[in-house]
């Protein structure tokens, strides 16, 4: 029998923005409240799997047409490269730096670099969630 | 002025919290898992809506904090949940479980075997 998945694949193109903002939003709200770079991957993640299963796994394969394991080595490389760049200035391995700078649209923001770390970790845990879900839910 | 906030917002939980007594008191008595999933998607979505409002006023008026996120809560619950409960009876129905013998009609049924006569042709 034919399915018939209009209301559920309705309902996940909806909610997979509002998941998709939301892990956004817990990924910067990380340095002053609850949140970073591990919940935010793991929602977006969350968002990803909706559209699996209210689509198939060629359809958002097509429509996130990244390969996940590469995702994982940038992630890698960006906070590896945030913790060796501090030997650049002659201080300890993995010492952060910030400042305040006065963004045209946000004002006086504080820019950290433990952020460009947290963004690896957000890139590893969405690599290798999606390659695991990918790996385990392929046929081929 | 307190006072007030503070009647509407109890207010507002207590139907949360009865709404949610409702749907365990529904969920125990109701006869099938269709009627169950009626008593547990409907009552259940006003009950934690009504819940999330008055936490949500409660931050707004007491403590002066505006949460968008509890909003953001209330409408992501108020689209998903009655869909969880569409997708969980037509899962039930799909893998044969029968309804009630108070049943009366069953249309899904007809409409099922008119689909499967169509791709028999």
């Amino acid at each position: 029998m034919k399915k018939n998945n209009v209301i559920l694949q309705t309902t996940a193109k909806v909610t997979f923005f509002i998941i998709f903002l939301f892990s956004i939003h817990i990924f910067f709200a990380g340095h002053f409240a609850p949140g970073g770079g591990f919940v935010g991957g793991l929602l977006t993640t969350g968002a990803i799997v909706l559209l699996l299963l209210a689509f198939d796994l060629e359809t958002v394969q097509a429509t996130l047409p990244f390969n996940f394991t590469v995702v994982i080595g940038i992630g890698l490389l960006l906070s590896l490269g945030t913790a060796a760049g501090s030997i650049l200035f002659n201080v300890p391995f993995f010492t952060h730096a910030f400042a305040h700078f006065d963004l045209p649209l946000f004002g006086d923001t504080e820019l950290h670099t433990a952020m460009i770390f947290d963004s690896g970790v957000y890139l590893v845990v969405v690599g290798a969630a999606i390659t695991i879900i990918q790996s385990i839910g392929g046929d081929e | 002025m307190i006072l007030v906030a503070n009647i509407i917002i109890a207010l507002f939980m207590l139907v949360g919290v009865f709404f949610t007594v409702v749907t365990v008191v529904g969920i125990l008595r109701l006869p099938d898992v269709y009627t169950r999933a009626h008593a547990a998607s409907k009552s259940a979505t006003l009950g934690v809506l009504g819940i999330l409002i008055g936490v949500f006023l409660h931050f707004w008026w007491i403590k002066g904090h505006f949460s968008i996120q509890l909003l953001l809560g209330s409408v992501f619950l108020f689209i998903t949940s009655p869909v969880g409960g569409h997708l969980m009876s037509r899962a039930a129905y799909m893998s044969g479980v029968k309804p009630t013998e108070l049943t009366v009609g069953d249309d899904l049924a007809e409409a099922i075997g008119e689909q499967k006569s169509h791709e028999e042709e």
